[in-house]
């Protein structure tokens, strides 16, 4: 299959490759752990494993750019932000 | 107890996840491609990392089309949600009525877009249109093709007459849910129009505003169709909305890259009020409950 007209380059093959282990991670996850790991955290709302990973790329994704648009430092700074958000939302959310 | 999960019914979900891959996922993923690299046609790319997103992020023009962007949604959720409601509550609840009422609220719905912005178009030109020439036998200077004020006024009034039927049929669907027995308990303990109004029908329409709200956001929020064939973006950039701005940078100035940074900023905007009402909605049903 040709792919080519979808503009490829290995970084953002990287970045989509990440979120589809992410993906099947949470599916091994849910196979060895079901039922999503639902609870009531700091937002007040019931939440599973699945909207806390939701949540976590959202806001990894804001994080990013609100360090584009305000920081000249290197963009891995929100990375290690957004690592340390995502950790703290599987922690508390 | 423990739950017995079977996960075998996701297969049947299957097609439509075809289906959104095909016109949705795979979409998407071209526009991320392309907001990291510039082309100059022929579909050669070279890369360019993040370079769109911080010019996106610093450019006054992307600032100014958002502003406007979030300008309008606001006025128009402001008008439309309110005078819907107020519509709702004006309609006849039961008799011969009901249908008219209903079937003349849905009249604009179905009004395609592009033919929408054509009418006002036509309607509001200032030397042969009707509200054109109207506004200006009252003495008021009215010209949408060149005063801003104009132009956000005609393409607001157009959204309103277009959509607020759409808030009408939400609210007065959710006003018919209300069983009689609620108004009769009201009677009885004496309750004015404003409390019946304030504890009765707001709650039990609360869940299909929070649709319409959200219905009305997002359609707004990307409202392309109607103010392109009616202002064009203009006079000037005066409603250039984020959509039109964006066709703009993609076909009008082929700058794939920043279009496509645009997009992905835009989306991600989308993205964020979606799942906001979506969270609220899915717990308000699990309180009801």
């Amino acid at each position: 299959m040709d792919l080519t007209w979808m503009a490829w380059t290995w970084q953002t093959a990287t970045f989509f490759a990440v979120i589809a282990f992410l993906l099947l991670g949470m599916m091994l996850w849910e196979y060895v752990a079901p039922g999503g790991g639902a609870r009531v955290g700091i937002l007040r709302f019931e939440t599973t494993r699945g909207d806390r990973l939701f949540i976590s790329l959202l806001m990894s994704a804001y994080i990013h750019l609100g360090w584009l648009a305000f920081s000249d430092a290197s963009l891995w700074g929100a990375t290690i932000a957004s690592l340390a958000f995502a950790a703290a939302v599987f922690r508390w959310v | 107890m423990t739950k017995t999960w079977n996960n075998k019914a996701w297969f049947m979900v299957l097609p439509v996840l075809l289906l959104v891959a095909f016109n949705a996922v795979i979409p998407l993923m071209t526009v991320v491609n392309y907001s990291v690299q510039e082309t100059f046609g022929n579909n050669l790319f070279f890369f360019e990392g993040v370079r769109w997103y911080e010019e996106v992020l610093a450019s006054s023009r992307f600032h100014a089309a958002l502003g406007r962007q979030f300008l309008f949604t606001f006025i128009i959720l402001a008008i439309e949600i309110p005078l819907g409601v107020a519509v709702a509550l004006a309609m006849p609840r039961s008799g011969p009525w009901v249908s008219v009422c209903l079937v003349f609220m849905a009249l604009p719905l179905l009004v395609p877009w592009n033919v929408v912005g054509a009418m006002w178009n036509i309607f509001a030109l200032p030397d042969i249109g009707l509200l054109g020439r109207s506004i200006n036998a009252l003495g008021i200077d009215y010209n949408f093709t060149q005063q801003p004020l104009s132009a956000w006024f005609t393409v607001v009034l157009m959204d309103v007459w277009h959509w607020t039927s759409l808030v009408v049929l939400l609210a007065y669907a959710g006003l018919r849910s209300i069983p009689d027995a609620y108004y009769q308990a009201a009677k009885i303990d004496g309750a004015s129009r404003l409390a019946v109004f304030r504890y009765i029908q707001l709650p039990k329409m609360s869940r299909v505003l929070t649709i319409a709200v959200l219905l009305r956001f997002i359609d707004s929020f990307m409202i392309y169709t109607e103010p392109f064939v009616l202002t064009g973006g203009g006079p000037g950039n005066a409603t250039t909305f984020l959509s039109i701005d964006l066709v703009k940078a993609a076909l009008g100035e082929f700058n794939l890259g920043i279009a496509a940074a645009m997009s992905i900023i835009y989306f991600l905007m989308t993205l964020l009020v979606c799942w906001v009402f979506y969270t609220a909605m899915t717990n308000y049903y699990d309180g009801e409950r």
